[in-house]
């Protein structure tokens, strides 16, 4: 479903609305009136550089942690999409019984769902914050991980950080204010890993992808995003919610789907998002990266749209003088037929969508070229 | 083909010929439009090809991210970092007793009455003068520590494998008078016994002293409705 039909119910529930501005407040307001530690802005440059180096270098890595990994007596498996990291966590928990879950991005995109780990826990199923390659170690911001026995780690394969000692960097970017999350717990060892793809190796190869992919799930993005204060989670489907799943959704599985080419248009450009990304994902210009891109896989239809056929009539119009300028007149006295006081507050046919939520002016009686004519 | 063989086909693929490009070039988030139309898999791949030598870019190391001015101030003496250890725990709204040695009892045993706590969970290796002060309670009762159960308990006492001044953090490695990870994180209230030869400036040199090998837990604050509380041990 398209992002504006799927957003439609959400966009009616002011209750809901207001409490995710509530929750969004809240998590500002924990951080330091002071504005934080000095060189935040260094911290963010160290954890865009990290995250760069660790998706250049990701096969390497991935070897890494699963050599580590297996040598703290753990097993790492490896799933292609949603429905394989689904059968092999199922194949990890004994009993088939619904484990206790942390949730994350990766938890909520594969569709695993169950209750907080707590006192009692036996099997834990983990979204996991990061899988350090050097050491095996699984580091979730949840103290959760403090309880169960087991635990099967379900983690994206860009979660990898290569050195124990750039989690640093990347712990203190997890809250606004460079402090560090309320609660960290790591475990090495005894640990069942699955890292899954579910088209993340499609949107690393190519520079956009790569980006996106350097996110660390802190949601700072979603806290600052219009957009999603009106619409809420539901709307942007099953990858993570906000401005960051609006750019990796139609990464990862391509823009040629009605949901995932709506995505990157489920967006103001407002910029809030880029200003706040610890680690610097300039998420507005991949989302008009990611709006050509629907343009294009359009442009290849053996069917235009109403809107590329619209496109292609201007274009014809207007390149040529003359035919402009009778376009241009010709336009210009059908609009003042649906002109009431000045403004025009609804066009007919599909063009209403246009003035759906805005009026237009009404063109002057005279265009610019006939009044710069008759003024020379 | 085997999913793990076929991921890691698709990742070298993907990454082919990255290592070779300038930082610059790879830290840039913005994707220029025309390169980025053009851009689709293979195109990207294939410009990086043509660019200059193949020269491993300077990486910023963990800990770079300081500011120069900083580096070269003078070293802070241990006492600023308890005492800006002290000052975050505060800023956070936790409780905050500075004792010495021999006030440990006294002290603790005010806290615990502070936080109206019943029943209290321990390790079983705490150091039992640390609790010598509850004789002094009514009604409070020490959970056996063999027990289990945890949960049961009002607040639970433990030690720390270290604290850090910068972020207000204490971090338990399992290791003695800290007991399981469950017992401190069960009962609502927790109070940590910090020695101040214990906090570290920075999180970086937190990294460094700590064992990866070991279950870590990090508590920088408590949740609403729960209590971390903190007493500092010094001189």
């Amino acid at each position: 479903m398209r992002f504006a039909d799927a957003a439609r119910a959400a966009l009616a529930d002011a209750g809901a609305r207001r409490a995710r501005r509530r929750a969004a407040a809240a998590r500002a307001g924990q951080d330091d009136p002071g504005g934080g530690p000095p060189g935040r802005e260094l911290l963010r440059q160290a954890g865009a550089a990290i995250r760069d180096r660790t998706l250049r270098e990701l096969g390497t890595h991935l070897r890494a942690l699963e050599t580590a990994v297996r040598d703290e007596g753990g097993t790492v498996h490896w799933a292609r999409d949603a429905a394989e990291a689904r059968l092999a966590v199922s194949g990890l928990v004994p009993g088939g019984a619904a484990p206790a879950v942390i949730a994350s991005d990766v938890t909520r995109e594969i569709g695993l769902a169950g209750p907080p780990p707590g006192p009692g826990t036996e099997t834990a199923v983990v979204g996991a914050g990061f899988l350090v390659a050097e050491t095996g170690t699984l580091v979730a911001a949840d103290e959760g991980l403090a309880f169960p026995r087991t635990v099967v780690a379900v983690a994206g394969i860009e979660d990898v950080v290569p050195r124990w000692s750039d989690l640093e960097v990347l712990l203190r970017l997890l809250p606004a204010a460079g402090r560090l999350p309320p609660a960290v717990s790591t475990r090495t060892g005894d640990l069942h890993v699955v890292l899954v793809d579910n088209g993340r190796t499609r949107a690393l190869a190519d520079e956009a992808g790569r980006a996106a992919l350097r996110c660390i799930h802190c949601g700072a993005c979603r806290d600052v995003c219009p957009v999603y204060e009106r619409a809420g989670p539901g709307p942007y489907g099953p990858g993570p919610a906000g401005p960051i799943g609006a750019v990796l959704v139609p990464l990862r599985r391509g823009v040629e789907g009605a949901m995932e080419a709506s995505l990157p248009f489920a967006s103001t450009l407002c910029g809030a998002c880029a200003d706040v990304c610890p680690v610097k994902i300039d998420i507005p210009s991949l989302l008009v990266e990611l709006r050509g891109r629907v343009v294009e896989s359009r442009r290849r239809r053996p069917v235009p749209t109403p809107e590329a056929l619209l496109m292609r009539g201007i274009a014809w119009a207007m390149a040529d003088e003359q035919r402009y300028e009778r376009t241009l007149g010709r336009q210009a006295r059908w609009a003042r037929l649906f002109a009431r006081d000045g403004r025009i507050a609804r066009l007919p046919g599909p063009l209403s969508r246009w003035t759906e939520a805005r009026d237009l002016p009404v063109p002057p009686r005279q265009t610019f070229r006939a009044w710069w004519r008759r003024r020379s | 083909m085997n999913a793990r063989a076929e991921i890691l086909a698709k990742v070298r693929a993907a990454t082919q010929g990255l290592r070779a490009r300038s930082d610059a070039a790879g830290t840039s988030g913005a994707v220029t439009g025309a390169a980025a139309r053009a851009g689709q898999a293979g195109s990207a791949v294939a410009g990086v090809a043509g660019t200059g030598p193949a020269a491993e870019p300077s990486m910023p190391r963990p800990g770079d991210h300081r500011p120069n001015g900083l580096r070269a101030r003078p070293r802070r003496t241990h006492a600023d970092v308890v005492a800006r250890f002290a000052e975050r725990v505060a800023a956070r709204r936790g409780p905050l007793r500075h004792v010495t040695a021999d006030e440990v009892a006294v002290a603790m045993a005010a806290m615990l009455w502070a936080l109206d706590a019943r029943s209290v969970a321990v390790p079983a290796d705490l150091p039992p003068a640390w609790l010598a002060g509850l004789e002094t309670l009514d009604g409070v009762r020490l959970l056996d520590p063999a027990g289990g159960a945890p949960e049961a308990a009002d607040a639970a006492v433990t030690g720390c494998r270290l604290a850090i001044a910068e972020t207000g953090t204490v971090v338990l490695d399992g290791g003695r008078g800290q007991g399981r990870r469950a017992l401190s994180l069960a009962p609502p209230h927790h109070l940590c016994v910090v020695h101040a030869d214990q906090v570290v400036g920075t999180v970086r040199d937190a990294m460094e002293r700590l064992d990866p090998y070991r279950p870590l837990t990090w508590l920088s604050d408590a949740p609403d409705g729960r209590t971390l509380g903190v007493l500092l041990i010094e001189g």
